[in-house]
């Protein structure tokens, strides 16, 4: 059997080789597959697991950069603890820009596999399921495979490897929707409900999935454990360039030279993943800002690129590192135009559950729409700054409104000058023909943050 | 009604979860698969099947994209909208395939083969523009032309 001389630098993309096959079960044991699992099995005790991840200073690559070996701390453990606990792994992927977790589980689906098994010995949990978003066809036909290969060869299923130690893994297919990929609205989707979010707390770390305790972690987070078992916390601290441990797997689109993901040490700066794994903006372009990490995140600017891109260090700069998959607006596109993209988006795929992202994302795409063409009216920018702050962090009952919110403000900051550009000159404005109404109807705005019932926030809760 | 075959696809998820009616999502998806779309009917056979209400069915039928409650064209073709599809000239290519189908967005083609329907990001945006033709995902569709986009769809029956 051979054995790895050296630890891969690149351990979540090691084994994947593009436009192939990914490993079968026995490929992957040759590759040195499985062997975190047997370790963790034998040689250590679930906290010790914990303890580890905690201590390669893990973080979740789902978006909002959680500890992972904390998350998995608040889970009740010991012999008191519920029988019954779930992990979960977030394969949703809906956010737009994102294209990592896919190129995951196709490419080495028993890496997932093992990543799982091993965090859920961490934990405790005896059921495991993917969560999939529904149009991941290749990735849902790999994985079933590898679990009915995993499940051949014993490290399914019940008592694996004669450690006592029982746990089942299911593939859960969804049938596409963003906001499924919220923790919370993902444990309705699971539990066969309207896929709307829940209030926190509980936290579902103790009442999850079922009202169990379940633990629900990303799928590129999980791909990182083995490799941690494996090699160990100063190994994995080591592949950083910074705090923030491992490696990342960033993507780039959008009018570059080529557009693709690349597995890198984490805090590479924006710059070097453009420019030298992308190749730079396509020729005649020039590169005016960046979403950092996916549709939710806040612009940053062309003199911003050498931001290191980790969690601490992209929020430092005004964003946040979401997903790591940067989006390039060049300068021959309107950057209203993008940000009314965006805004479709969020508009589309708000839940409807609460009020103000239900109507005010809606709002904006309109008021964007309007700017698009040409036939803004004054007041219109004013009116998005305040949908900002009415949508912002606090204020909906999910981190989706704020989330839409974040390009779009960062946008009015950056290049107001653009959106000032929508505004129909007030010659052309038609004029109001007839009696002026006696008392205009107050802008919903207005009303919804003077309302004593409003949103909830820094005035409400 | 349900099936036989219907019954035991459905029968194998529920066996999945703690609960009947978590399997609802892939009841529908089952049925689906079979049919076409969910009717009416469909959904209240559902509910029965994971003893739960047809409103808590009729739900989640109603929540996703990829639950069609109206009949649909033998092929799907779900068009990404989303910026980066839209950067790479997502809006050129809709317009080669309204060109191409006779049809627009939300329309079946007379001959019930294609419905035209706009999704969200397929999750492939380093090759963007993207589009779904039933379950196969098409990629780099940048520089695509009529003819290549009917060639494309030829293999579609
Ligand atoms: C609207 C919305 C959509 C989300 N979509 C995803 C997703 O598709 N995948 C994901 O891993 N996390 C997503 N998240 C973050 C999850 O709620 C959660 O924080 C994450 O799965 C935790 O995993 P991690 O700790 O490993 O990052 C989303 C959050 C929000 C608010
Ligand atoms: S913020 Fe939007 S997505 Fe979140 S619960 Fe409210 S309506 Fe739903
Ligand atoms: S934006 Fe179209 S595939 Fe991601």
């Amino acid at each position: 059997m051979s054995q790895k001389i050296s630890p891969p630098d690149k351990p979540l993309t090691d084994r994947i080789r593009p436009e192939h096959a990914p490993f079968d079960v026995a490929e992957y044991e040759r590759a040195g597959g499985y062997q975190a699992l047997r370790r963790a099995l034998r040689t250590m005790a679930p906290q010790e697991v914990v303890a580890l991840v905690k201590d390669a200073n893990l973080r979740g690559r789902g978006g909002a950069g959680f500890p992972t070996g904390v998350k998995w701390g608040l889970v009740p453990h010991g012999p008191d603890a519920p029988k019954h606990k779930y992990l979960i792994a977030n394969g949703d992927e809906m956010e737009p820009g994102t294209f990592k977790d896919r190129l995951l589980l196709e490419g080495d689906p028993h890496q997932f596999i093992e990543a799982m098994i091993v965090a859920a010995y961490a934990i405790q949990a005896d059921v495991g399921y993917l969560f999939l978003r529904g149009e991941y066809h290749l990735a849902a036909q790999r994985v079933q495979r590898a679990i009915e290969e995993a499940r051949g060869r014993g490290y399914l299923g019940r008592n694996i490897k004669g450690s006592g130690f029982d746990f089942e893994l299911h593939l859960h297919t969804s049938a596409g929707r963003y906001i499924c990929g919220e923790e919370t609205a993902l444990i309705s989707a699971l539990e066969g409900k309207r896929a709307v979010p829940r209030a926190k707390p509980p936290f579902p770390t103790v009442a999850g999935l079922f009202g169990r305790p379940t633990v629900v972690n990303n799928v590129e987070t999980l791909c990182n454990v083995p490799h941690i078992v494996n090699y160990g916390a100063d190994w994995y601290r080591g592949l950083s360039r910074t705090e923030n441990g491992g490696t990342k797997l960033y993507g780039v689109s959008g009018r570059v030279c080529h557009p693709g993901a690349w597995e890198l040490p984490m805090g590479s700066s924006a710059r070097e993943i453009i420019d030298e794994h992308a190749g730079g903006m396509r020729a005649g372009l020039r590169l005016r800002g960046f979403l950092p990490g996916g549709a939710s995140t806040d612009f940053l600017t062309a003199a911003q690129l050498d931001v290191a891109m980790d969690y601490d260090a992209v929020a430092k700069a005004g964003s946040r590192m979401g997903t790591g998959t940067i989006i390039v607006l060049d300068d021959q596109t309107s950057v209203v135009a993008m940000v009314r993209n965006l805004e479709h988006f969020f508009a589309q795929e708000s839940c409807g559950w609460c009020t103000p992202c239900r109507d005010g994302i809606p709002w904006a795409e309109k008021v964007l729409d309007d700017l698009v063409y040409g036939r803004g009216r004054p007041g219109d920018l004013e009116l998005l700054e305040q949908q900002t702050r009415l949508l912002g962090p606090g204020r909906t009952f999910c981190a989706h409104a704020p989330g839409a919110m974040e390009p779009l403000q960062s946008a009015l900051q950056h290049w107001r000058g653009d959106f000032e550009a929508g505004i129909a000159p007030a010659a052309a404005a038609p004029a109001i023909a007839g009696p002026a109404t006696p008392e205009a109807p107050r802008p919903l705005s207005e009303v919804l943050e003077t309302t004593p019932m409003g949103p909830v926030g820094e005035g409400g809760r | 009604m349900l099936s036989e075959q219907e019954q035991r696809e459905i029968a194998a998820e529920r066996a999945h979860y703690e609960q009947p009616q978590a399997a609802a999502i892939e009841a529908l998806k089952i049925v689906q698969a079979h049919r076409g779309w969910v009717s009416d009917e469909a959904v209240a056979d559902i509910a029965a099947a994971l003893d739960t209400s047809t409103a808590a069915i009729d739900a989640v039928a109603t929540f996703y994209n990829l639950i069609y409650r109206q009949p649909v064209g033998r092929h799907v073709i779900h068009v990404c909208d989303s910026v980066s599809c839209w950067l790479m000239g997502q809006p050129r290519l809709l317009e080669l395939l309204r060109a191409e189908l006779g049809i627009d967005l939300g329309q079946t083609t007379p001959d019930g083969r294609f419905t035209l329907l706009p999704t969200v990001c397929l999750g492939t945006c380093d090759r963007a523009p993207a589009m779904l033709v039933g379950r196969d995902t098409h990629r780099d569709l940048e520089g695509v032309d009529a003819q290549r986009l009917a060639t494309l769809l030829a293999a579609y029956e």
